[in-house]
């Protein structure tokens, strides 16, 4: 540790060459070296990358993983997510707790170890998990929470709390984490064998435009969610006018319950740079950047010698391939801890050093996104589909999937099923086909496309999976009989009130509105009105929001309104003449009562 | 046939909105010929006589005694009316709901600036009622039908409202007498 | 460029120029948009979501989104109406707003908003959050409990007063407008007569010493709605 900050902070920005729109790599470097990013550390970087220095502090309050206020050497953070806390993170938590005598936010007096919670960190098959700085554990419980609490404060590095190595690269001596891929199928397009260059070679031989008309006749739909087809986002990039073009790799992942982007970043980063290679030649761009979201820093060693390899081969560079003119050059963006930035212009805006925040559209970034230039934006899998595509052809591929959603599928699969992992099947198979793939006969709902989706029940089962009818990124998060939908739903509404950038007033103030009506009505205080108290308030979030962040938040509530209306039915009372059931009386006077040293003379 | 009754109360207010209840003018005597007043201060009847027609109330609920005395109105009263900001919103004695109960005591009988408090007591009889956690709006402890906005409310969108509730018309306050201030 | 566009709203035909918004356009035609977060000659910043209107069918910012030929817009649908109250009802709940005693109150564009859409009452109950005062500099002060992070003091700190005194801080509903300095306004240089202070909606960002200067009744939003002024010019040309 540098012991002179102003030095450390002047070197870590000279890094960047004082570059204002590498922000995030220099907050960063600051948060790891120091332990915070406080006052002084702000004033220091605002000289020298020149900006205004309330414009570094709305970064770095922005990001989960980046603060004001000193943190411990050792920062524990459990993933509080709703799969995890149904395996136990709850006890894991206690166990942190009682063993570091501190409560989660909190850090040791000495100074060394601090607790967080997090939201899911991409590990929901091997829950319940947590981030010792960059290292993630898995399968935790109260005794090995005990037992790594003991190492720490005997020294260990965190590194050292790997035992035994997960399966694939994951034992690779660059990634070296305990972390499953838990691949439970194989399809022909993501998890094939693949020979690195061969794409770049047979788009080379095209002409751009050629390429794009590829991907356009294999109909790929983006992969992150929204299913954008992904030739008419090249095209439009390649046709917009702009001096320089960039291509930006999703690598995000934020969604609860989504981790099939981590596996191809354990198995095949090859395939997703040489996809994002053929975009680069296929739009025009120079620079591509994978913006890896902050939990998965581990993988980020590796990734770049990846990089540094495919440089060697010629397949990264000046001249790729020998092609001239054709230079292309990948660099990693790391996040810190925000689901936004997975929203495309939210990750450009980190790219470009900013707070996450969403911005306007249109313009739509394949007419000006990074830097103002434009940009294509690609979920990680969908890079994979188009490397795929240009080898195997268009057509191939289009015959793969359904009519509407061609090609197979990554499903990270969890919850209460047999199988947990992740799955590539072919789109258009049904619920109930996944359900008997991951043995969970018995589930009484699925959760399609995680929180931001659907909450389907057994008659919407033999719903298909695809654009069709039930889009998803790929989280499939199954819930077996006993499970609370209304619990479930609140825990997502409070994932999505923690992640909301806040930009927006629907989303801010709305979803806070819908988490408490909604516990209201758990708590068996609600009344039959409240529905559609909530109906109405979920369908002005989701109307009026500006990103897909508040356009989906809501869907928790409404799709368990739709498909589960009984749940919510049987908790709500028609109101008895009087006080309102909502109006906790007690609760109200509890401070009163205590204070005057007399219980109430009225209730 | 008997004339519809109004009750009227304060609860955590001032009186203004009752100022501007008299503010209503000489049209007072024009109202009292269609309706009785029943528990009000405006007749001091104390406790309700009847079933009422329309309940006015100014102000929120601070205590123990605000929320009974709201009970009854929604128990007694055909249509209730928030008539004010602090029945609405609070207002101005809910300035403290941001300060924990505890603190809020402190600084009224030993912190504060004009305190003269030399042993050191806080009231507490029996016949004090006890204080809420913070102060709420009307509109959280029972249903409310209608709201008069104002701090205090113009005495003309009493009067306009009032007639369209006792006339089962539709109510709606005029531009000029629409406000919060 | 001298075209024009030509588009609907709520039925009936407007024209505009290559380049306009559809707030811009819907102005000059004498529709009135509520808009809340969009400041006059500031660029808009879509946060409020006030201006929503429907474009073919789907939700768009009339204070962004360009006008194009054969739009169909949608303004004050029933949905709509409701959705703008449902908003302005999340902006008063969110904050603590006392107009009785608010220095902006009858020229404070929230509170006539609401009047304009006739709200008695918020929907929502209150949050009552804690915020921060900032009374540190001589002739400016913020009062964060009204305000309701539109924006406008970022964007006209930054494009007209060339100063950069503002910017958000936090995120959610942890989100706060911040200054450039730890020590409050004072250590900025702040003035009264900044654009910025001129550009807040509300009575967030105030200057001193002016306290209640115009008499009720002679305020901005005392005798007309807001937007009448935009409507007004409508009526008078349909007069001509
Ligand atoms: C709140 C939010 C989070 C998102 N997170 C991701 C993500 O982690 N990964 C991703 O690929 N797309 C994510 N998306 C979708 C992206 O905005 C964008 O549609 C996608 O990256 C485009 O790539 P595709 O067309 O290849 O799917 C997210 C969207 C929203 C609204
Ligand atoms: S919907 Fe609004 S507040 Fe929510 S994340 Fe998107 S821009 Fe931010
Ligand atoms: S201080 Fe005023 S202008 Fe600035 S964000 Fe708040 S309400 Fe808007
Ligand atoms: S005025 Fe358009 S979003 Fe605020």
């Amino acid at each position: 540790m540098s012991s002179d900050p102003r030095k450390g902070v002047k070197d870590i920005c000279s890094r960047v060459a004082n570059d204002r729109t590498r922000l995030m790599d220099v907050v960063r470097d600051v948060q790891a070296t120091y332990g915070c990013v406080n006052d002084d550390a702000i004033d220091l970087i605002a000289e020298h990358l020149s900006m205004h220095r309330v414009e570094v502090e709305g970064v770095v309050t922005f990001y989960a993983f980046l603060g004001e206020e000193k943190k411990g050497d050792v920062v524990i953070r459990v993933c509080d997510d709703v799969i995890d806390e149904f395996k136990g993170s709850d006890q894991v938590v206690r166990a942190f707790c009682r063993e570091l005598k501190i409560k989660i936010g909190e850090t040791t007096p000495d100074g060394r170890i601090s607790l967080d919670s997090t939201p899911c960190i991409g590990m929901s098959d091997q829950a319940p998990a947590a981030l010792i700085n960059d290292t993630v554990i898995t399968s935790l419980d109260a005794c090995r929470a005990r037992e790594i609490v003991q190492a720490l404060k005997k020294g260990s590095a965190p590194e050292s709390l790997v035992t035994t190595l997960g399966d694939g690269n994951n034992s690779d001596a660059l990634i070296g984490a305990m972390v499953n891929n838990n691949i439970r199928c194989r399809g022909e397009v993501i998890f094939a064998p693949f020979a690195d260059g061969v794409a770049i070679e047979k788009s080379l031989a095209m002409r751009p435009a050629e390429v794009i008309r590829d991907i356009k006749t294999s109909r790929l739909r983006g992969r992150g969610g929204a299913g954008f087809p992904t030739g008419m986002k090249w095209d439009f990039t390649r046709q917009a006018d702009g001096e320089r073009k960039f291509v930006l790799c999703n690598g995000d992942e934020g969604e609860p319950g989504t981790f099939k982007d981590r596996v191809i970043l354990t198995e095949c980063p090859g395939l997703m740079f040489e996809g994002m290679t053929v975009a680069g030649y296929a739009i025009g761009a120079e620079t591509g950047i994978l913006y890896l979201r902050g939990e998965y820093a581990y993988l980020r060693k590796w990734l770049e010698s990846e990089l540094e390899k495919r440089r060697s081969q010629g397949l990264l560079g000046p001249s790729v391939c020998g092609k001239d003119g054709f230079n292309f050059d990948i660099r990693i963006q790391m996040g810190a801890g925000a689901y936004v930035c997975g929203e495309e212009t939210s990750l450009i805006s980190s790219c470009e050093g900013q707070r996450g925040d969403p911005k306007t559209r249109p313009p739509f970034p394949a007419q000006r996104g990074y830097l103002g230039y434009p940009t294509t934006v690609n979920n990680v899998e969908t890079f994979c589909c188009a490397a795929r595509i240009l080898d195997k052809g268009a057509g191939w591929f289009a015959k793969l999937g359904s009519d509407e959603s061609p090609g197979t599928k990554l499903l990270s699969v969890s919850g209460d099923c047999r199988t947990p992992g992740v799955f590539e099947v072919p789109f258009g198979i049904s619920v109930r086909e996944v359900l008997g793939l991951v043995g969970a006969s018995n589930a009484i709902a699925v959760q399609i496309g995680g929180p931001a989706g659907e909450m389907v029940g057994p008659d919407g089962f033999d719903r298909a999976i695809g654009y069709e009818d039930l889009g998803t990124g790929g989280s499939v998060m199954v819930f077996g009989p006993g499970r609370d939908m209304l619990r479930i739903a609140s825990r997502f509404m409070d994932f999505f009130i923690d992640e909301s950038c806040g930009y927006c007033t629907p989303c801010r103030v709305g979803n806070v509105l819908i988490r408490e009506r909604l516990d209201i009505i758990r708590d068996g205080r609600g009344a039959p009105e409240d529905l559609d108290y909530l109906q109405e308030l979920c369908e002005t979030v989701k109307v009026c929001s500006r990103c897909g962040l508040g356009q989906t938040s809501p869907n928790p509530v409404l799709t368990t309104l739709k498909n589960f209306r009984n749940q919510y039915e049987s908790r709500v009372h028609a109101a008895a003449p009087g006080l309102r059931s909502s109006f906790d009386i007690r609760a109200a006077l509890a401070a009163g009562e205590d204070i005057a040293g007399r219980p109430s003379e009225h209730f | 046939m008997a004339k519809p009754k109004i009750a009227t109360t304060s609860l955590a207010g001032c009186f203004g909105c009752h100022m501007s209840i008299l503010d209503i003018d000489e049209r007072l005597v024009d109202l009292i010929e269609v309706i009785d007043f029943d528990k009000s201060p405006i007749d001091d009847i104390k406790t309700f006589t009847d079933r009422c027609a329309v309940g006015l109330v100014e102000g929120g609920c601070a205590n123990e005694e605000n929320v009974d005395v709201l009970r009854s109105f929604r128990e007694y009263c055909d249509i209730l009316v928030a008539l004010g900001g602090c029945a609405i919103n609070g207002d101005i004695p809910s300035l403290r709901n941001t300060v924990p109960l505890e603190e809020c005591i402190r600084e009224a009988y030993f912190d504060g600036p004009s305190v003269y408090n030399p042993d050191g007591v806080i009231p507490n009889d029996k016949e004090l009622p006890l204080l809420l956690d913070k102060v709420y709006p009307c509109s959280e402890v029972v249903k409310i039908d209608y709201s008069i906005p104002g701090c205090p409310p113009h005495a003309e969108a009493i009067w306009i409202v009032l007639n369209a509730l006792l006339k089962g018309e539709p109510i709606e306050i005029p531009y000029e007498y629409m406000r919060y201030d | 460029m001298s075209e024009t566009i030509t588009f609907t709203i709520d039925g009936v035909e407007v024209q505009g120029a290559p380049g306009q918004t559809i707030l811009e356009a819907a102005d000059a035609a004498g529709v009135y948009i509520p808009r809340l977060c969009k400041g006059e000659g500031l660029a808009p910043r879509t946060s409020c979501r006030v201006c929503t209107v429907m474009v073919n069918g789907r939700p768009q910012t009339a204070c962004s989104y360009p006008i194009s030929d054969g739009m169909v817009v949608e303004n004050e649908t029933e949905e709509l109406m409701t959705f703008r109250k449902n908003i302005i009802d999340m902006l008063f709940i969110e904050g603590n707003h006392y107009c009785m005693f608010c220095e902006a109150s009858g020229r404070c564009e929230l509170q006539a908003l609401a009047y304009r859409f006739g709200i008695n009452a918020p929907k929502y109950p209150f949050m009552y959050p804690k915020r921060e005062l900032d009374t540190s500099h001589p002739d400016v002060y913020i009062e964060r409990n009204r305000c309701i992070l539109c924006g406008r003091c970022v964007n006209a700190s930054r494009d007209e007063d060339g100063k950069g005194i503002f910017e958000f801080i936090g995120r959610g509903s942890e989100k706060k407008i911040a200054v450039d300095s730890s020590r409050g306004l004072s250590g900025t240089d702040a003035a009264a007569a900044d654009k910025a202070v001129e550009a807040c909606p509300v009575g967030s960002l105030l200057p001193k010493h002016r306290g209640y200067d115009i008499p009720v009744g002679r305020r901005a939003y005392d005798a007309a709605p807001i937007g009448s002024d935009i409507e007004r010019h409508r009526k008078e040309r349909n007069n001509e």
